[in-house]
């Protein structure tokens, strides 16, 4: 059972990243430092630890540009915290029984006049807050061709002029109170942060009011800020062939969907965002009704609301936005793709399958899933790793996780690489041979209620993380979900029965309907 | 003022009015030293942080932080000795015996001590750092009794079975395979042989397939034996167990562990700079890492040397790296600046990751940044601001968390820096002069560095 905090799987980034994926509902890697689960399927041997062993140091790589990157995150010194923040996790309880007495991390929302949402979680415990900016706009909302512009945009928030304030005024601001700012973008949204002293918090909201809609830029920015996302391209996924795999897996698992196409974007269409394609889609989708704003700290609620209201409450609403997109059509294939490449030395694979999302799913569906991955292989006590690492001591890392934060349909995956001298194959049958066994006689009530304490003790662990806390509830309301949502999650774990796991395996798991990836040697065949 | 008494004076109140008269004088005794102090200017009752010295009846101290508003206990703790501590030819032993602490202790062979640490809780990982054994743990605090049992089995009697032994070398070597034709795991392997020659930073902390190989069970005792003692012990508590609880566990944890260390003394090395590094291999992007002299935690000038990392690299986003590389050029994604700090050794480290056809321009670029840095120094305008972003990040870097408190508390006891440093710090960087940081720029960023490339065009480079 391991947490780490120095565990350099994760890259902190200087504004934005568009690899991250804060899609899993799966607190318990937090509890049980297992890897990101961005990084987990397929994830470069290179840059992962041996799963439950996230302690140990392994061979030390990406050494250049990556590995001692910046200044230790403000907030999230812990390289571990930060993956999993983001990475991860994005269920908490603001009422577990044992904190019923205090008034600490728990969630206030209500609605500005214009339709921002607001969430404010009081945690006084240091002179700290964290004010985030939620847009439902995601990579999966982009136009046909244009492929990249959410995230684009993203960029151009922090290079861009307004009408109030020059290029680089925010970062200035940021910088001389020792606070830290970024942003991100997923599929489903995009966020943008600053964790500051309180007292600087309507300052920060006044600047995050005013780039809402007063955004206005130059063509060398453009052109400068375009290289800037392509040379980030180069480094998260053309430079890594476990990514450029993930990639390929993500374009064959969705055929439909939009998940299909990376956040980041494809290179070729990269190349050609403009200002025009940035500008339609900023004043399309950044606008106060499509907007959740999450505050964290050493603040009132009350103290909160005025402040917004004075700031983001000045911006005019805008028509209304529906989020329709195609949704995946029911999948008859067993899809593999194989990746060789020179730098491998230990293949790897990962299965994918479509599953429900919190959304999408019918109710108590998604938390059987949740539960399914950590029964499965959410870590060391999981039946992979005790199976596979532990009794037949073929594999070197197993695990299964399920991305259960999303707005449309998702993925539940496996993913494992073999050690010694044990075949791919074999280590993938033995895995599949799981995955079936689960699916035929179910889950024991034992395995089912320690899986569910993990959950519910990781959910109480999380109240310690000021910026996780305000992660779960941005990611849970910008993806259609709640503040009850995410208060009553524990509760709604707890009444999980072993048939409802059972169901769920036997429903979605099934081995001729899954996408395989392979990352093999050049040698292998 | 008025706070710091009242504190104190409720901490040792509060046994009294249980009607515990008699364990006063015990309480006295482990409250030895209470500082008070404000994390942030802004000057909140609730902003202040109590930073408690503890003491045991055994004579273990620790540092704690009282934190009653979550049910959490958070413990960090280091016993010196890391990597380095490898016998030639073992490296990697210390990794792996990191690795073991928790695959069985005491009467639990490694699957009945997952089921217990699963049942009580409790997280434990540990991790083994050049120069130190760090370990890291947290429980509830209604299951601690459980918890702190299976702490004290690891720490004291962890049993090196066969199965887990295999096992976790078997991973690790997976791991170690893995990383073979890794172009960035070679290239960093070469960093530390070129930079560090014959000293043991020189060496994997993981080992090689030979030496992991090696390592036997005896070999793990022994080292844990030496390591795991009183007087290189460093420990840090936040969350929900007051000073007297701590006392009691301290001695339960560390009580029985033998007094004195026996480690291999480790000599100081000076990095040997000005060589090139090149890591030929065919990628899109090409990664840049130079090497400047460092500066230790006790030099007088360390505060203007942060300054100038900050000025150089070190800030986000305001750095003149970053403006120049990224904001101006769009030359690459990121690229930083970092005081690296080792006991024996330190360096200035710049990193970029550039596109492979506009390496050599962002290489003239960093370093003509570097130049005339180094040359002219910082505005006085730069050095303000830099000040007022060292003073203010602190606490968002260091006090966020009940995790990144402990996790802060036990550096400073190693650095050494006392337990009033947080509130002295500000202090110390406000009053670095512009002579001072100029004086840091020069003797820091006129040596000509090391420099490595990894990826195919950097050939032109020279």
């Amino acid at each position: 059972m391991t947490t780490n905090q120095t565990m350099p799987l994760t890259l902190i980034h200087l504004k934005d990243d568009a690899r991250v994926r804060p899609r899993n509902m799966l607190m318990a890697h937090l509890a049980r430092g297992c890897p990101p689960p961005h990084s987990l399927p397929l994830s470069a041997t290179s840059t992962q630890q041996p799963q439950h062993k996230g302690q140990l140091t392994l061979p030390q790589t990406l050494p250049i540009g990556r590995s001692r990157q910046q200044k230790p995150s403000a907030h999230l010194q812990s390289g571990w915290l930060r993956g999993t923040l983001f990475a991860t996790a994005l269920a908490f309880v603001s009422t577990a029984p044992v904190l019923a007495a205090t008034d600490d991390i728990k969630a206030t929302a209500f609605l500005l006049d214009n339709g921002m949402e607001v969430v404010v979680i009081p945690d006084h415990r240091a002179p700290i807050v964290t004010h985030m900016v939620w847009y439902k706009i995601g990579s999966a909302d982009e136009p046909p061709g244009k492929s990249g512009i959410a995230h684009f945009v993203e960029h151009l928030m922090f290079k861009a002029a307004t009408i109030n304030h020059a290029a680089g005024q925010l970062d200035r601001a940021v910088v001389e109170i020792g606070g830290s700012h970024n942003a991100f973008t997923s599929y489903d949204y995009t966020a943008y942060y600053q964790t500051v002293a309180p007292s600087a918090l309507e300052q920060m909201m006044s600047f995050e009011a005013d780039r809402m809609f007063n955004l206005s830029i130059t063509d060398d920015d453009i052109q400068t800020e375009r290289d800037v996302i392509l040379e980030e391209r180069r480094s998260g996924v053309d430079n890594d062939p476990e990514a450029l795999l993930r990639e390929e897996i993500d374009a064959t698992l969705w055929q439909n969907q939009p998940y299909r196409i990376p956040v980041i974007g494809w290179m070729q269409e990269m190349e050609k965002l403009d200002w025009p394609d940035a500008k339609a889609f900023y004043d399309e989708y950044y606008t106060p009704n499509n907007a959740v704003l999450v505050v964290a700290g050493d603040v009132e609620p009350e103290t909160v609301k005025a402040l917004a209201e004075k700031t983001y409450g000045t911006v005019p609403a805008a028509p209304g936005l529906a989020r329709i997109r195609p949704v995946e059509p029911v999948q008859n294939t067993r899809r593999t793709l194989t990746l060789t490449n020179e730098r491998i030395s230990v293949p790897r694979f990962s299965t994918q399958w479509v599953v429900p999302s919190y959304r999408t799913a019918s109710p108590g569906e998604a938390e059987a899933l949740d539960l399914l991955a950590e029964i499965l292989g959410g870590g060391t006590r999981s039946r992979l790793y005790q199976q596979l690492v532990v009794k037949q001591g073929i594999a070197a890392e197993v695990g299964a996780y399920f991305e259960g934060v999303m707005l449309d349909a998702t993925s539940f995956i496996i993913y494992g690489s073999p050690r010694g001298a044990a075949k791919l194959a074999d280590l993938e049958a033995a895995a599949d041979a799981e995955v079936a066994r689960i699916a035929r006689d179910g889950v024991t009530r034992d395995e089912l209620d320690k899986a569910k304490d993990r959950y519910v003790r990781s959910a109480i662990f999380a109240q310690d993380e000021q910026e996780f806390i305000a992660n779960i509830y941005g990611a849970t309301l910008a993806t259609g979900g709640n503040v009850q949502d995410v208060q009553q999650w524990p509760d709604r774990i707890r009444k999980v029965s072993t048939d409802q796991v059972k169901a769920v395996a036997a429903r979605y798991l099934a081995s001729d309907h899954s996408t395989t990836g392979y990352l093999l040697p050049k040698t292998e065949n | 003022m008025a706070n710091q008494i009242r504190n104190i004076a409720q901490a040792l109140a509060s046994p009294a009015e249980g009607g515990r008269a008699a364990r006063l004088t015990t309480w006295l005794a482990i409250l030895l030293v209470s500082i008070f102090f404000l994390i942030w200017p802004a000057l909140t009752a609730r902003a202040a942080m109590n930073i408690q010295e503890v003491k045991s009846e055994k004579g273990i101290t620790a540092w704690l932080v009282e934190d009653h508003t979550r049910p959490i206990v958070t413990m960090d703790l280091v016993f010196d000795g890391g990597t380095t501590q490898d016998p030639a030819g073992k490296e990697g032993l210390v990794n792996l015996m990191t690795g073991l602490l928790d695959e069985g202790a005491g009467h639990y062979d490694s699957d009945a001590f997952q089921v217990q640490l699963d049942d009580a809780g409790a997280e434990m990982s540990f991790d083994a750092r050049r120069d130190g054994t760090h370990g890291s743990m947290r429980m509830l605090s209604e299951h601690q009794d459980a918890a702190f049992d299976l702490i004290r089995l690891a720490l004291n009697r962890p049993r090196f079975d066969q199965e887990p032994v295999e096992r976790v070398r078997a991973q690790l070597l997976s791991g170690i395979i893995a990383n073979e034709r890794e172009p960035h795991a070679i290239a960093e392997l070469a960093w530390r042989r070129r930079l560090y020659g014959t000293h043991p930073y020189s060496r994997p902390d993981e080992g090689t397939k030979q030496s992991l190989a090696r390592i036997t069970a005896a070999d793990l005792s022994a080292f844990h034996k030496s390591a795991f003692a009183r007087d290189g012990l460093h420990v840090a508590v936040v969350g929900d167990i007051d000073a007297k609880e701590l006392s009691a566990r301290l001695d339960q944890l560390f009580g029985d562990l033998p007094q004195k260390q026996a480690l291999a003394p480790v000599p100081d090395v000076t990095p040997k700079l000005g060589q090139w590094i090149l890591v030929a291999y065919n990628l899109p992007q090409t990664s840049l890492q130079l090497a400047f002299p460092g500066i230790g935690r006790s030099d007088p000038e360390f505060f203007a040397a942060q300054l100038i990392n900050n000025i150089l690299g070190g800030s986000p986003m305001t750095s003149r790296l970053f403006q120049e590389v990224r904001e101006k050029r769009g030359l690459a994604y990121g690229v930083s600046s970092k005081l690296e700090r080792y006991q024996h050794s330190n360096t200035l480290v710049v990193t970029t990751s550039t596109r492979a056809d506009r390496a050599t321009e962002s290489l003239d670029l960093i370093r003509q940044v570097i130049k005339e840095l180094a040359d002219t120094g910082p505005t006085a305008a730069e050095l303000e601001a830099s000040k007022k972003y060292l003073s203010g990040s602190y606490a968002i870097d260091h006090l966020g968390s009940s995790r990144s408190v402990s996790a802060t508390l036990v550096e400073l006891q190693l650095e050494k820096l006392g337990i009033d440093y947080i509130q002295r710090r500000p202090a110390l960087i406000e009053q670095v002069t512009l002579d001072q940081v100029r004086a840091a720029a020069k003797k820091l960023l006129s040596a000509e560095p090391t420099i490595m490339g990894v990826g195919l065009r950097l050939g032109a480079v020279r």
